[in-house]
């Protein structure tokens, strides 16, 4: 803009990151006011146990319901050796699906609520279950699927006490992945009417910038300790799947 | 196994084909046939100052379809009294357009007063004036302490309602939010997440209509009509100036905010002093010329042909100077 020497106000300088997560951790443990509600408070720990226990929720049952879908279907085709098309291809398509469209175009047919949050969250995790699935079981080596046949085991037998337990730590890499982006997703429930601790990301004018902030340090804290416990579980269910393979 | 494998890449191709509608789907829109074009306004047309040709304005807005039609709007007016003009549209909240103002990146942007006296001067929601010229003097005058101004309101306001089908509102009478009173419990209410514990919204609703309701359900603003097309919301909270309320007018209603907890924003054009001068009288005349014609109805009917029938809305906004008198 061509403007005669007018005095250009000084640009607003954001506040010292130690002071705001310091206002993050207070609205964590203690309600805060806020100029919206009229004098109702907001955050503390009561809400933040509520909204966290929801964000769970829904987080275990879209993890469940994806499991359901994409591990018999990755076991099946990486045992057959078939369909690398639509382990790989269909795993890459889902990636890309915009979890907010999808939410919407349910919206119409079902409504909104847990059932639609949970299908929306269960579609972004069947991605990395189901590639993982395959390429776990299709990297075992071909020469301990051959021995266990020769040692008159069936196929399922071969599947569960060969493949499955030599492809675990693939395998949970994919439980791992698909936990992560479906806790981390969940944050946009409160638009389908799930209140998850996205309720303090998303009404920064109800919560503020120290709630917005809070819920972001919450839900990576949630991340990070699913990821924990997930890789604890993986260290147990490995060493015991390498004793059955070397047994 | 070479069928099989056959047979399993076709099967891929159809799931990816079916994933790929869907997308698709999803993405349109429902192209709905209503009737358009503005209604006329008696205003003369705007007349082009060659003063001005020397005077570059950057016309900003916030990032969503009302908003970008007034930027549209009042963009083509300036263009019309012979400033040159830029147009940085779509810039985000109210937060960030505030600050594009402050920082000389844009000359002004549209505001709603009740939305400037609430988010950024702190004032409460039911203490925001319910008179249009009050509460554009309130605003003025807070924007004018942090070295800001702001040009007289629209003829239009937005403002939050409680929505439902026609249907609805005869089967059990409803023409004001009062009536709800004793039908509430039995009916769901579904708003914008923020709406949960806005005074201005659902807390508001609770507090001075004393009203409790079955459920009220958080739902993304993009979705306050689908809830109650497909019956899942009695009530759901909409905006005045919706697209959907000019093009369906015998499928929803809105009822009547009796006890005003909605407040009404009219639109104020914000600017610096620093702009007005070098801008000159042609920079105001010209703003609050061109929003003369824009009443609620018109403003409903210029969102809808954006939002609806997917018009560009530098297009809608030509059409409206135009059909307004504005423009030649």
């Amino acid at each position: 803009m061509a403007k005669g020497g007018g005095a250009v106000s000084a640009p607003v300088l954001p506040p010292l990151p130690l002071a705001s997560f310091q206002a993050a951790i207070e609205f964590i443990f203690t309600p805060q006011s806020s100029n919206v509600t009229g004098g109702a408070k907001v955050g503390g720990l009561e809400q933040v146990l509520e909204l966290t226990l929801t964000q769970l929720e829904v987080t275990f049952l879209a993890l469940a319901l994806a499991l359901a879908v994409a591990l018999p279907i990755g076991l099946y085709l990486g045992h057959r050796g078939v369909g690398e098309a639509l382990a790989i291809g269909l795993g890459n398509a889902g990636r890309a699906i915009p979890e907010l469209a999808l939410i919407a175009f349910m919206a119409a047919a079902i409504g909104v609520g847990l059932l639609n949050v949970t299908i929306a969250l269960a579609i972004l995790g069947i991605p990395p279950l189901l590639t993982n699935a395959f390429v776990g079981i299709r990297q075992v080596d071909r020469a301990s699927v051959d021995a266990a046949r020769g040692m008159g085991m069936s196929e399922l037998e071969v599947l569960a006490k060969v493949e499955v337990p030599l492809a675990v730590p693939t395998l949970m890499t994919g439980v791992r992945t698909a936990t992560i982006n479906i806790v981390a997703t969940a944050t946009i429930a409160p638009l389908a009417g799930v209140l998850t601790l996205g309720d303090f990301i998303i009404n920064r004018n109800v919560y503020g910038d120290d709630g917005v902030l809070a819920g972001a340090i919450l839900v990576a804290l949630l991340a990070l300790a699913l990821e924990l416990s997930l890789a604890g579980l993986q260290r147990a269910l490995t060493s015991k799947g390498l004793k059955v393979s070397t047994a | 196994m070479r069928t099989t494998s056959n047979r399993m890449r076709a099967a891929a191709a159809l799931l990816l084909t079916l994933l790929l509608s869907l997308g698709v789907v999803a993405c349109g829109s429902d192209d709905e046939d209503t009737t358009s074009g503005s209604e006329g306004g008696e205003a003369g047309a705007i007349v082009s100052n060659p003063e001005n040709g020397d005077v570059t304005l950057t016309v900003g807005s916030k990032n969503f379809t009302e908003q970008i039609v007034l930027g549209e709007v009042y963009a083509q007016a300036l263009e019309a009294a012979g400033y040159k003009v830029k147009k940085q549209l779509n810039l985000g909240s109210e937060t960030v357009a505030r600050q594009a103002v402050k920082s000389g990146q844009i000359s002004g942007y549209p505001e709603y007063a009740s939305t400037a006296l609430t988010s950024f001067f702190e004032v409460e929601p039911e203490e925001v004036p319910a008179d249009a010229t009050e509460a554009y003097e309130d605003a003025k005058a807070d924007f004018e302490e942090e070295g800001l101004t702001a040009f007289p309101p629209t003829p239009f306001a937005s403002a939050n309602a409680v929505g439902t089908l026609k249907t609805t509102a005869e089967e059990r009478e409803l023409e004001t939010v009062s009536d709800l009173e004793g039908q509430s419990e039995e009916m769901t209410l579904y708003g914008s997440p923020e709406c949960r514990q806005r005074i201005d919204c659902l807390a508001g609703l609770e507090q001075y209509y004393d009203l409790k309701f079955k459920k009220f359900v958080p739902v993304d603003i993009g979705l306050r009509y689908t809830v109650l097309d497909n019956g899942q919301a009695d009530l759901s909270i909409l905006f005045t100036t919706d697209a959907q309320l000019a093009a369906e007018e015998d499928k929803y209603v809105i009822l009547e905010d009796d006890k005003e907890v909605f407040p009404a924003g009219n639109v104020i054009w914000v600017t610096t002093p620093d702009v007005v001068e070098e801008a000159g009288p042609d920079y105001e005349a010209t703003i609050t010329q061109v929003q003369e014609g824009l009443t609620l109805k018109v403003m409903q009917e210029l969102d809808a042909r954006v939002e609806l029938e997917k018009e560009p809305a530098a297009k809608v906004a030509a059409e409206y100077l135009e059909s307004a008198g504005y423009t030649g």
